[in-house]
């Protein structure tokens, strides 16, 4: 039998090592001089998919993700990590979507698929860290969620039932749940595996072929060149057929207004030179207003 | 009295106590609602709760709604996201409040989904203002404000075409105004309509972790950042922490780096603290740090690099290697104390 597993990923700019060349003169972040990395926990999430695949036999790992055509890279490395199939959902009209309308495109996506047993999802993305496109897919797909998962304890394919530990403030949960479901997942438990170098090299030559024809300057004409190769899909807003209304900025109820770096406020400071005598001037005056006891 | 267009806050609960956030955002609530000229209201989903949610009203809540029944004593999602959709459809608020944890980032995505309507996650304030495009404009919009992009900069969202508006606001960056016993409350029951597929997970356990660092009631935080350099240096750090009875605090990327376990880690992802005396050793101060201990008392920069924007925030500033100013540091302190 196996199980159908979605995992639901994304390419983000690697804020977490954000240098002094990542910010623009005016104080907003050039995304451009930063480099693309597979978003952290979304490689937990997958992680957490293939290890399903390797207990349960006859299951099927697709990975889906959104994004321009750049990203098809963090499709390439689901594949080498043990993917069975990969879909970019790209287009024009999904530019500008907040959480709601890219939740409503990642539904329409997985519908495509067919039938799914369980969608995965890292917990937040390290661009914007609102955690939220997991359970509004969850909701859009008429489903039950269970968010910032660390392990899956036990799936019992019979009862269609699994048993997971998800992480709260101070402690734990362990929540057993009905599929079909949708799990976010922390970084704390699994360590994701290294990309196979077999697979690499058999995938290698055919994504290299299918994104020279498809990821040209047109964007995307349609999936026909891919149809042959079928464990990479492109899939525009008609392939997942998504209402262009609730897509994109035309879906998304929230706006921008104003972007700023962060201007501090600056203060008087007090330089306390590097030296024995002047810490202590410091320390002492710090014992006598109360501030340490 | 009907709580319509009032500024609504969802109270979260555990064992049937609320939420510590959940209070303060009742007092931003409050706030928020004068400046609107209308009423607060908080829907409080649990069972058994009316004792609790007498007391969160003294907060400065003008309609409470009790939605309560056996089968929502602990949150799930699925029936907690139906029971309150079903609430904000009924009271029609204008705004939703919830706090950023584990459980309101669970269910207000939920929420907005199902009612199609903005969010904005974590937000670290929220202002009211007018909005203008092109040939529209609104009045008396939320500005819904948070880091993004790892915390390098600072957004406004705003949702003015969808009502309610909806945020999840930190835990700790709102503050808690004084309780007044004779508020006057409304108390209105929510017939909670559930059947047994609404409960598709179940809570087989819930495991408390004993709390080893207790940074939020913390009066002296010494911290560490990556300038720290070495998982061996920051000894260095819980050394004088020991010496002055302080919790140790880090950086995201000192935990990131492996020095200390995340369970320090001040900031937007870690905990807000506002200490009495925070002590930033080898932490540069990026805006998502700063967010978490800049309404420190005082606030001591301890680093190498004279331009490190912690310095802009500190009171005292010290620029030097760590591991001469923290041993300095300590022989001062014994000396006196």
């Amino acid at each position: 039998m196996g199980l159908n597993l979605v995992v639901l990923v994304k390419q983000v700019p690697d804020t977490q090592n954000i240098t002094g060349n990542a910010m623009k003169e005016d104080g907003t972040v050039n995304r451009a001089a930063l480099p693309a990395v597979f978003n952290p926990e979304d490689l937990y999430a997958l992680e957490a998919a293939l290890r399903i695949k390797d207990t349960i036999p006859g299951s099927k790992v697709s990975v889906v993700t959104m994004g321009p055509p750049p990203a098809v890279q963090v499709l390439k490395e689901s594949l080498y990590r043990g993917a069975d199939f990969v879909a970019l959902v790209s287009d024009r009209r999904f530019a500008g979507a907040d959480t709601l309308a890219t939740s409503y495109a990642l539904k329409c996506a997985v519908e495509k698929m067919g039938h799914y047993d369980i969608v995965f999802c890292g917990r937040q993305a390290i661009d914007g860290d609102t955690a939220q496109v997991g359970p509004q897919t969850a909701e859009k797909l008429g489903i039950d969620q269970i968010t910032c998962v660390s392990v899956i304890e036990k799936v019992d394919e019979e009862k269609r039932e699994l048993l997971v530990r998800r992480s709260i403030e101070g402690g734990f949960e362990m929540v057993k749940a009905k599929l079909p479901l949708l799990l976010t997942f922390t970084d704390e438990a699994y360590h994701p595996r290294p990309p196979s170098a077999i697979r690499m090299l058999s995938y290698k030559n055919v994504m290299a072929e299918s994104t020279s024809q498809a990821f040209d300057e047109s964007y995307m004409e349609s999936e026909s060149v891919l149809k042959r190769k079928n464990n990479l899909q492109l899939w525009d807003i008609e392939a997942i057929k998504a209402d262009p209304e609730q897509c994109g900025l035309s879906g998304s109820p929230t706006k921008v207004k104003k972007i700023e770096s962060v201007v501090l406020v600056s203060q008087e400071i007090k330089m306390v030179e590097n030296t024995e005598e002047a810490v202590a001037k410091m320390v002492h005056e710090l014992i006598a207003d109360h501030t340490l006891g | 009295m009907s709580a319509k267009k009032s500024v609504m806050v969802f109270i979260q609960q555990t064992d049937g106590k609320a939420a510590d956030v959940s209070l303060e955002l009742v007092c931003k609530a409050r706030e928020l609602a004068k400046r609107l000229g209308v009423k607060t209201s908080a829907a409080f989903i649990g069972s058994d709760l009316k004792e609790e949610a007498a007391k969160v009203a003294t907060y400065g809540v003008d309609e409470m709604i009790l939605a309560d029944h056996e089968g929502l004593k602990e949150y799930t999602p699925v029936p907690y996201a139906k029971v309150m959709s079903e609430i904000i459809r009924k009271h029609e608020p204008q705004i939703v409040l919830y706090g950023a944890t584990t459980t309101g980032r669970d269910l207000a995505p939920r929420i907005a989904s199902v009612l199609k309507v903005g969010l904005t996650a974590d937000c670290t304030d929220l202002q009211i203002g007018d909005h203008e495009v092109k040939d529209k404009s609104y009045k008396d919009i939320l500005f819904q404000i948070r880091p993004a992009f790892g915390g390098n900069i600072i957004a406004t969202i705003v949702s003015p075409e969808k009502l309610p508006q909806m945020a999840t606001v930190r835990e700790g960056v709102m503050r808690l105004t004084a309780r007044d016993p004779a508020y006057k409350t409304v108390f209105t029951d929510f017939p909670a309509d559930l059947k047994a597929e609404d409960f598709p997970s179940e809570i087989i356990e819930r495991v408390r972790e004993e709390k080893r660092v207790n940074l939020k009631g913390a009066q002296v935080i010494v911290s560490g950042g990556i300038g720290v350099g070495t998982k061996e240096n920051f000894d260095l750090i819980v050394k004088l922490a020991h010496v002055l009875g302080a919790e140790v605090g880090a950086s995201r990327a000192a935990v990131d780096a492996g020095f200390v376990a995340k369970d320090h880690q001040v900031g937007q992802t870690g905990t807000t603290v506002r200490p009495k005396l925070y002590i930033a050793c080898g932490i540069s101060g990026s805006i998502q740090h700063r967010a978490g201990m800049a309404e420190s008392s005082r606030i001591i920069a301890i680093n190498n690099d004279p331009d490190a924007p912690i310095f802009q925030i500190a009171h005292y500033g010290i620029v030097g290697d760590l591991k001469e100013v923290i041993p300095r540091f300590i022989k001062a302190y014994k000396e006196k104390a």
